[in-house]
């Protein structure tokens, strides 16, 4: 047993900080939550993609870094803790990417990673659909073979990056005469192809980040099967292993909570300084205690993928603990705000550049991305737990 | 990074599972807490002879020269079977704390003995006001002709009534700050002037109220410094609160491990009530609690074994663990229904265990003002 970072470990959070600190001093961007899933900036993936951190788990002769989870996890852990702008590149470098890795032939492999490694290539997740949302199993969209390619129909939601991406994801019926599980199949390619068309769908908090994506007969071309025609299910469980364990599980709002526990120091109530009343004490005690857990969760996630094991109920109790925790987050930041939490990024007064209100709103949808709150916990329960299933 | 146990880890953990499940049947730990003692000398005896007692003590004074989180190991076993009796009390509250301040002829005289099992020893620190800070050391020790002369009460003594020695936490300087005048004394248990009396507790062990009129202490049974004694005391608590941490990890591994048992065995409605989406909710929430409480106790337990500054993972350890043990055991109960609630039922142990084990060496709330004021609130 052994819990600490090795000095390359630490010299590599320290190089990817000081990077994140120049940026900031230049003023490229402001720090914010969820900019992992919100703030999409070209430009910023461009910078990160010149320093190598896109794809650093990927094998070398694959243009990655052949770096560990370990190393990916101190990676994005700092990026959240900036609130650095990394969506563009997020999903691609986390899930994809690593899609295409495990299932993808030598040619995707060499078309695909490059794009996503040069920060080119912003991948949207073509998932869940109207009907098939827990039950993603049971979605409509079809694929159907003719000659050359596969004529797709159909249509997405929820769609992470939708309108943003060049490239999409997409999960899709390709036989629908088997047990719905069974004929299912992976895909990627450019949305530059005729008959998608991308509606964006507004959040609570106001903004744009899951949209719509609707496919009228798109002539996708078969070379952008990935993996085997009707195994999709058992690639795509892999798949949300990964999307299900990052840190953005745990910080994705970890500006907020620095940013409150820097207010609470500062701001006097009564002539006393807010840190001082032992119930806001306490609070801000519970959530970094909360946070500790968690990280330790995350960080097992990753030593499970450098053994070379899919991290599945691992991942599956980290996000389930993670999300729940953020959603702590954004709500003692408020009450620790009082009146003042309830103001809006745009309002007069507002503490905290506004995050209390926007990460209140945005984390209702932490529990429910890439697997609920109650389907992990289903897994658990089975997979880990040994239970019947019902 | 790596937490996996060492095979060596990995085979004290079965050895000492394999018999403390052969030697310890709740029967047993039922009959031990219903004596007077609280322990049984034949399982002491065997116990030391498998090298428990001075497994994390150096060679040289009689131990096995392991580390403590290889005992960190062990004591998760002991709080899995509910291990009655003062080990805890003599390898965490008297045997670390001689080998971490005492002076090279104490260690020799004391830790030898300890480590073959001959003495028992326990800490008296806590007194009426029943908290774990330096005001509330109110015994007095008042130095005289050839040694000191102790007086006054403790209170929640574990194992004094059996124990051969105390290390006893006493004020010597009442005029200096709470903190400042505070003295660590080794103590003759059968020292004229002592007597004990054994509270009922939830968890029936033995703990104890002490009472100490003008018993006299020889100078050279200080240990450690003279006054500086508090700062020791604190980190002897730490350590005991991670020592507590493993404890309290086996016994809500078990308590999960008992509830998924019974949640695959015991039908209603024609089938295993572990089939019904809402019990095996509560069984992964009691998973996750059990799981961070692991790995937050052995974080602590490592980064104290490595020597590393770790009073905030401690602080983490505790606060976790007593804040989940209590919901962990509830929903133990609510899975088990009512034959869990009864005397008869194993899970009963653990939920009194559980309990006590939560307010001991400081609950959740004194762990997260430690967490606060290392977050330099």
């Amino acid at each position: 047993m052994d819990f600490k970072f090795t000095e390359e470990q630490k010299k590599f959070r320290q190089e990817v900080r000081d990077f994140l600190e120049g940026e900031m001093k230049q003023g490229l961007w402001e720090p914010s939550c969820d900019a992992w899933i919100m703030a999409y900036d070209p430009e910023f993936t461009k910078r990160v993609a010149k320093k190598g951190w896109i794809g650093l788990t990927w094998p070398k002769e694959n243009g990655g870094q052949g770096r560990s989870f370990i190393d990916r996890l101190i990676l994005t852990e700092e990026m959240l803790r900036y609130g650095a702008p990394a969506a563009c590149h997020w999903f691609a470098d986390r899930q994809i990417g690593g899609a295409v890795l495990h299932y993808g032939t030598e040619e995707q492999k060499r078309e695909i990673l490059p794009k996503v490694i040069k920060g080119e290539a912003t991948v949207g997740l073509g998932l869940s659909e109207p009907e098939a949302g827990s039950d993603l199993a049971s979605l409509k969209t079809k694929a159907v073979e003719s000659g050359d390619y596969f004529i797709i129909d159909g249509q997405k939601v929820w769609t992470s990056g939708g309108s943003h991406m060049n490239w999409v994801y997409l999960l899709a019926r390709t036989d629908s005469n088997v047990p719905k599980h069974k004929g299912l199949s992976e895909f990627v390619f450019e949305t530059s192809l005729p008959g998608i068309t991308v509606r964006p769908i507004v959040d609570m908090t106001g903004g744009v980040h899951f949209n719509e994506v609707f496919f009228d007969a798109v002539k996708v071309p078969k070379k952008c099967l990935i993996g085997q025609k009707n195994g999709g299910w058992q690639q795509v469980l892999n798949q949300l292993d990964y999307e299900r364990s990052g840190m953005e599980r745990l910080t994705a709002n970890y500006p907020l909570f620095a940013a409150v526990t820097q207010y609470a120091k500062e701001t006097k109530r009564n002539g006393k300084p807010l840190v001082e009343d032992p119930l806001i004490r306490s609070r801000l005690a519970q959530l970094r205690i909360e946070l500790e857990i968690g990280r330790l969760f995350m960080y097992r996630v990753a030593l499970v993928m450098d053994e070379g094991k899919a991290p599945n109920w691992e991942s599956s109790l980290a996000k389930a603990y993670g999300t729940a925790f953020e959603q702590r987050v954004a709500s003692t930041a408020i009450e620790i705000l009082g009146l003042y939490g309830q103001l809006s990024p745009q309002s007069k007064l507002v503490p905290v550049s506004g995050m209390a209100y926007h990460s209140y709103l945005s984390s209702k949808g932490y529990s429910l991305q890439a697997g609920t709150s109650e389907i992990l916990k289903n897994i658990l329960a089975l997979r880990k737990l040994g239970l019947p299933s019902q | 990074m790596n937490l996996a146990l060492t095979e060596e880890q990995e085979m004290l953990r079965t050895s000492a599972r394999d018999f403390l499940t052969a030697k310890l049947p709740k029967t047993v730990v039922k009959q031990i807490e219903e004596s007077e003692t609280g322990y049984s000398p034949e399982l002491w005896q065997e116990m030391a002879g498998l090298g428990w007692m001075g497994l994390a003590f150096p060679d040289k004074y009689g131990g096995a020269g392991m580390s403590f989180l290889d005992l960190a190991v062990l004591l998760e076993e002991t709080g899995r079977a509910c291990l009655p009796g003062p080990y805890f009390s003599t390898v965490i509250l008297g045997g670390f704390p001689i080998l971490d301040l005492g002076s090279d002829k104490q260690k020799q005289e004391y830790l030898p003995k300890i480590a073959s099992g001959e003495l028992i020893f326990t800490l008296a620190l806590t007194e009426s006001n029943a908290r774990y800070d330096a005001a509330a050391i109110t015994v007095e020790a008042v130095a005289g002709k050839d040694g000191y002369i102790l007086n006054g009460t403790k209170l929640f003594v574990p194992d004094a009534n059996i124990a051969d020695y105390m290390l006893v936490v006493a004020r010597t300087d009442k005029k200096a700050k709470p903190e400042s005048g505070i003295t660590i004394f080794i103590v003759d248990a059968k020292s004229p002037g002592i007597s004990s009396t054994v509270l009922k507790t939830i968890a029936d062990d033995k703990l104890c109220e002490v009472v100490f009129n003008k018993v006299n202490v020889p100078k050279d049974n200080i240990l450690g410094q003279l006054n500086q004694g508090w700062s020791k005391v604190e980190k002897l608590v730490e350590r005991a609160a991670v020592a507590k941490c493993c404890e309290i990890v086996g016994c809500i591994q078990q308590a999960l491990d008992m509830t998924v048992s019974y949640a695959k065995e015991r039908k209603q409605y024609d089938r295993p009530i572990g089939s019904f989406q809402v019990i095996q909710h509560y069984c992964v929430d009691m998973l996750i609690d059990v799981e961070g409480a692991r790995l937050s106790t052995y974080q602590a337990a490592w980064m104290l074994s490595e020597g590393l500054p770790c009073t905030e993972e401690i602080a983490i350890a505790k606060a976790w663990a007593s804040q989940v043990s209590p919901r962990v055991m509830a929903l133990a109960h609510q899975v088990h229904g009512a034959i869990g609630c009864t005397i008869d039922h194993d899970l009963q142990f653990y939920t009194r265990r559980a309990k006590a084990a939560e307010v001991t060496f400081g609950d959740a709330s004194f762990h997260r003002e430690v967490v606060a004021q290392a977050m330099g609130l």
